[in-house]
């Protein structure tokens, strides 16, 4: 009753065709059957935030949603958002202002930061916090990681005004 | 986690909908956002053969804002939060949205996920009950609609019948001042208790009150009684003991997790208290 069907994804601006159970969790899609590690399972449980992707400009815990609710989604990993050459501001601004230690979380941290400073371009240190409420980390005490945040929102800002 | 297998449909209309909750009986069930069901599924403590996904059917989401307020079932938590019109309309929406789980929970969750669930640790049944709204359910035999504060029967039982869709929850924009007061362990957690209240005043008199707690018994629980307590009242502190007390009278809160009977009695009085302290001085 439950046979593979094939379901349509953009993953990070690809078009990609999965062969998958309807019941097939979308993280386990990403990273299992196209290769995308970055989105990590933290709990498994909607908890801790490590499964983070975007998925039609929303935050989402990739975890909670099933492959065949993605179908024909637009995806935006970590992998996404920058390269190991060209990273993100946000990156950037994690790996100067010690915004990781083990980075189990970091993946999650950053693709849910990155639609934060999309939606508010400025936030203050309470809205980092209460936007990123549903990303957990047990390393850095996320004092860092606000920090990152704030760096990086400075730095897109800063690069933004001088482009215009 | 791997849940039980099934078979997926996505309609993209109400008929489509209704036709398979009809062939499918027991075995066929919606799914708004997931976020409750798809963790019950994965925990194998729901198995449904048949999952309808409701997220291409039309003219389930937005949020209509008049004498009558009306939001469609899928309207999510995150909408609700966004939509400036509504917030200024009925304010205790995006203060109570704004205490439930966590932003990418609030992407996904929806208005009718969360009151049609039955689970009583969802803070929307309760701020319905408040808000005296209705719910507009479609099934076989049409339409109808059926008070917010006769819905809930025993936990996950709703007179919502299996073959009926919500679509959309309407109540009056309301009057006067308003607080959605939630204790929480963390952020993502459901309440040990939750009060939302709305209270009119009139020179220094509270002329009319409502008052629903969130997580205290297997249902949300309107309480007449506290709410009877305020009206002709200047909302003093002993009407507000007195609201307090009836209040207690009327929930039933069991021992779990979140703490023993008695502790779950003493915070729903500190948050009762405190939230029509909040709405008394917003009315
Ligand atoms: C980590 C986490 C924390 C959370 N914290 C809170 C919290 O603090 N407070 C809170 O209130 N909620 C909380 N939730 C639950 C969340 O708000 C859910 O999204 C919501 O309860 C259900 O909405 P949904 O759209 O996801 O519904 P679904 O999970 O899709 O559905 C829930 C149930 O309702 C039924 N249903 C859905 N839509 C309809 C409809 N239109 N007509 C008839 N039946 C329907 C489904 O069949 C199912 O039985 C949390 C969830 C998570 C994962
Ligand atoms: S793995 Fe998805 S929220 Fe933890
Ligand atoms: S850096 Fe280790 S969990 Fe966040």
């Amino acid at each position: 009753m439950s046979d593979k069907k094939h379901y349509k994804l953009t993953v990070n601006g690809q078009a990609v065709d999965v062969l998958a159970e309807p019941r097939e969790l979308l993280i386990y899609t990403l990273r299992e059957q196209l290769n995308i590690t970055g989105p990590h399972i933290g709990c498994e449980t909607s908890h801790c935030g490590a499964c983070t992707v975007t998925i039609d400009g929303k935050s989402v815990k990739s975890c909670t949603m099933f492959v065949a609710q993605a179908d024909g989604k637009d995806i935006t990993t970590i992998e996404g958002l920058g390269s190991p050459d060209g990273l993100h501001p946000l990156q950037e601004a994690f790996k100067e202002h010690h915004g990781l230690q083990c980075g189990y979380c970091t993946p999650g941290m950053i693709t849910r930061a990155s639609k934060l400073l999309e939606e508010n371009p400025n936030p203050t240190e309470e809205e980092i916090r209460f936007g990123m409420a549903g990303n957990i980390c047990r390393c850095t005490g996320y004092q860092n990681i606000v920090k990152s945040i704030k760096a990086a929102a400075a730095e897109m800002n800063a690069a933004k005004e001088a482009a215009e | 986690m791997i849940p039980a297998a099934f078979e997926y449909h996505r309609p993209s209309d109400m008929s489509g909908v209704l036709a398979i909750l009809q062939e499918h009986g027991d075995d066929a069930r919606v799914m708004a956002g997931g976020h409750s069901l798809i963790p019950m599924m994965k925990l194998r403590m729901a198995e449904v053969p048949h999952l309808i996904d409701l997220q291409d059917v039309g003219g389930l989401s937005g949020i209509m804002v008049g004498d009558t307020i009306t939001i469609g079932a899928m309207t999510t938590q995150a909408d609700i939060i966004d939509n400036d019109a509504l917030a200024a309309a009925a304010p205790i929406m995006r203060e109570a949205a704004l205490q439930i789980a966590d932003p990418q929970v609030r992407y996904m969750g929806t208005v009718g996920g969360n009151v049609a669930n039955g689970d009583p640790g969802n803070d929307m049944p309760g701020l319905m009950q408040c808000l005296d709204a209705s719910f507009t359910v479609v099934g076989p035999d049409g339409e109808r609609s059926i008070p917010a504060r006769d819905f809930y029967e025993a936990a996950y039982m709703t007179a919502r019948e299996d073959d009926e869709v919500l679509t959309a929850v309407s109540f009056a924009k309301p009057a006067g001042g308003y607080a959605y007061e939630k204790q929480k362990r963390k952020i993502g957690d459901y309440a040990t208790a939750a009060a939302a209240v709305q209270i009119v005043k009139d020179g220094g008199t509270c002329v009319s009150a409502a008052i629903a707690m969130t997580n205290l018994s297997d249902t949300p629980v309107y309480s007449q009684a506290a709410s009877a307590a305020l009206v002709g009242t200047s909302v003093d502190e002993a009407a507000v003991k007195a609201a307090v007390a009836a209040m207690l009278g009327d929930i039933d809160p069991v021992e779990d997790n979140r703490g023993p009977v008695a502790f779950k009695r003493h915070v729903a009085g500190v948050i009762l208290a405190r939230a029509i302290e909040r709405a008394w001085s917003r009315a």
